[in-house]
């Protein structure tokens, strides 16, 4: 059942601990506060010095007392936040969306590229989980590093044709990978991602067309199953690629 | 007064940070249902926010049977923004919410960027709305008006009972990589930081032709930036796009405001509305 309401929303001031390199990831960890760190799969709105909209970023890792998010430097607001170092604050909202439901039997874990954002605190929660990652170059697989013993998959190689499609597929990643597996795994467990305003339903500008219709990912999702989307249309790259 | 600006707050999904406000602008509703323009639909300029959403909305008939009565038990006034493609349009809104009790004003939004322009003038519409309701009825405008203080007069005149002013003005933003518009819709508009000048002066040009009370939008982050627009003549104000990165931003704008208004020795926003206008320089010819 989707939550159509978000009541207490927390949002406070929190103090970098500490930030380093993961690939060409940043791993950016804050003191906890009194935030919870939520479910796996749950995302923070992140709001970078000077701008004016905050970031959607979900829970990396949750070490104790603190929160660590894995940041893709690849516009303005995401340097921003990749800038920041050990002393720095930051305004953090949170937890927001949907996550991953926990009660499966037979779980693998699944991403691509900063997807594989939410995976690590996933995988501490489930207590451990086989993990199949693919990434656009081998540079993109140092990232791996968060997840000891994922089987790991280089481009042209699609983590498709890595993964036990009879096992519960929990996934983050790039549209296109999550679309075939959802072909896949209609029950599979899928991550989205869009650019958000506020993360609590307020601004409409995080809609994706899912099965068909427009979908806010921060209230329907950022988790939601294969088949939500399996009626969805051809993506552009798909199309062209028929 | 704080209010939240049309559209950026949904109160049934945010129930909290509706309570916060002294009055709840719903989103624009139309007469039939909307599912908005397609996404990409926000952006970020250095100085704001683009939006295109489209004025998603379930249409009026299921506004009033599912949200309205919802919206009802939040327990603050309700101002319904409503929003159509031409006066029959508005009539019609007008009409089906002037018999609900649950409706404390009615807005009329004739100043959204990104949906075609309603045909017929400010005089037309408002005063089809007007025939149609004895609810108090705000025009909103849009800051891109020429002239906004004539507009307000006319508005004023066809019976309007306040200004909201200003809706986002229309932008553009580009791709980092590719150059192309980020925007599904190309062009969106413009709130934030950028907005506040200009609301200020659209409310500076409309508190000296009109004596309306005006919501002041635009731009507003502070308590000093609520101040500046009651001194130039708002008589309460409205937060948008700071509410989406500081869903707690009413209680303490609401905080600084006080303070603002103690420290010129105030203690009331009526005693400070329009004051900017009593040492207004540009009144003396060039």
């Amino acid at each position: 059942m989707r939550s159509r309401s978000r009541s207490g929303l927390r949002r406070e001031r929190l103090s970098v601990t500490g930030a380093g390199p993961v690939g060409p990831y940043r791993l950016i960890r804050v003191r906890r506060g009194d935030l919870d760190p939520g479910e796996p799969g749950q995302f923070f709105m992140l709001t970078p010095r000077g701008h004016a909209l905050p970031r959607p970023m979900s829970l990396c890792l949750a070490p104790p007392g603190e929160l660590a998010f894995l940041i893709d430097p690849v516009g303005t607001g995401t340097r921003a936040l990749a800038a920041l170092e050990a002393g720095d604050e930051v305004d953090v909202l949170g937890p927001l969306g949907n996550g991953y439901r926990l009660d499966v039997d037979r779980p693998l874990l699944v991403g691509g590229g900063i997807g594989i954002a939410p995976l690590p605190y996933l995988a501490e929660r489930l207590g451990g989980a086989p993990v199949v990652l693919g990434f656009r170059s081998e540079r993109h697989a140092k990232a791996a590093a968060l997840l000891p013993g994922a089987k790991v998959v280089v481009d042209p190689v699609l983590v498709t044709e890595a993964l036990e499609p009879s096992r519960d597929l929990l996934a983050c990643g790039p549209e296109p990978m999550l679309r075939a597996l959802a072909r896949i795994g209609p029950e599979a467990q899928l991550a989205w991602e869009a650019p958000m305003a506020c993360g609590f339903g307020a601004c409409y500008g995080c809609v994706v067309e899912l099965g068909g219709r427009l979908r806010r990912l921060c209230m329907d999702g950022p988790v939601l199953a294969g088949h939500d989307v399996l009626a969805a249309p051809a993506t552009t790259e798909e199309a062209a690629a028929a | 007064m704080i209010v939240n600006g049309s559209g950026c707050l949904d109160a049934l999904a945010a129930p909290d940070v509706a309570r916060g406000l002294d009055v709840f602008v719903t989103k624009t509703v139309t007469p039939l249902p909307r599912e908005g323009n397609a996404p990409v639909r926000i952006a970020e300029s250095e100085v704001g926010m683009l939006n295109s959403i489209g004025l998603p909305n379930p249409g009026i008939d299921r506004f009033l049977v599912e949200s309205l009565p919802e919206l009802a038990r939040l327990g603050i006034p309700i101002w319904v923004s409503v929003g159509g493609f031409s006066a029959p349009d508005y009539v019609a809104l007008c009409e089906r919410l002037d018999t609900r009790a649950e409706v404390t004003a009615i807005e009329l939004n004739l100043s959204c960027p990104n949906v075609q322009a309603p045909d017929g003038g400010i005089t037309e519409l408002v005063a089809g709305a007007r025939s149609a309701t004895a609810k108090p009825l705000y025009a909103k405008l849009s800051p891109a008006l020429p002239d906004i203080g004539a507009v307000a007069l006319a508005a004023e005149r066809a019976g309007a009972d306040g200004l909201t002013l200003v809706n986002t003005i229309r932008g553009l933003s580009l791709e980092e990589r590719t150059l192309a518009p980020t925007l599904a819709t190309s062009t969106g508009g413009l709130s934030g930081p950028a907005l506040r000048p200009i609301a200020l002066a659209a409310v500076h040009a409309c508190y000296r032709v009109s004596r309306l009370p005006i919501v002041g939008v635009g731009g507003v982050e502070s308590g000093r930036h609520a101040l500046e627009l009651i001194a130039v003549g708002a008589s309460a104000v409205g937060l948008g796009t700071i509410l989406f990165r500081e869903p707690g931003a009413p209680a303490r704008v609401r905080a600084e405001l006080a303070s603002g208004l103690a420290a010129l020795g105030l203690s009331h926003v009526g005693e400070a509305r329009g004051i900017a206008h009593t040492q207004d320089v540009a009144l003396l010819p060039v």
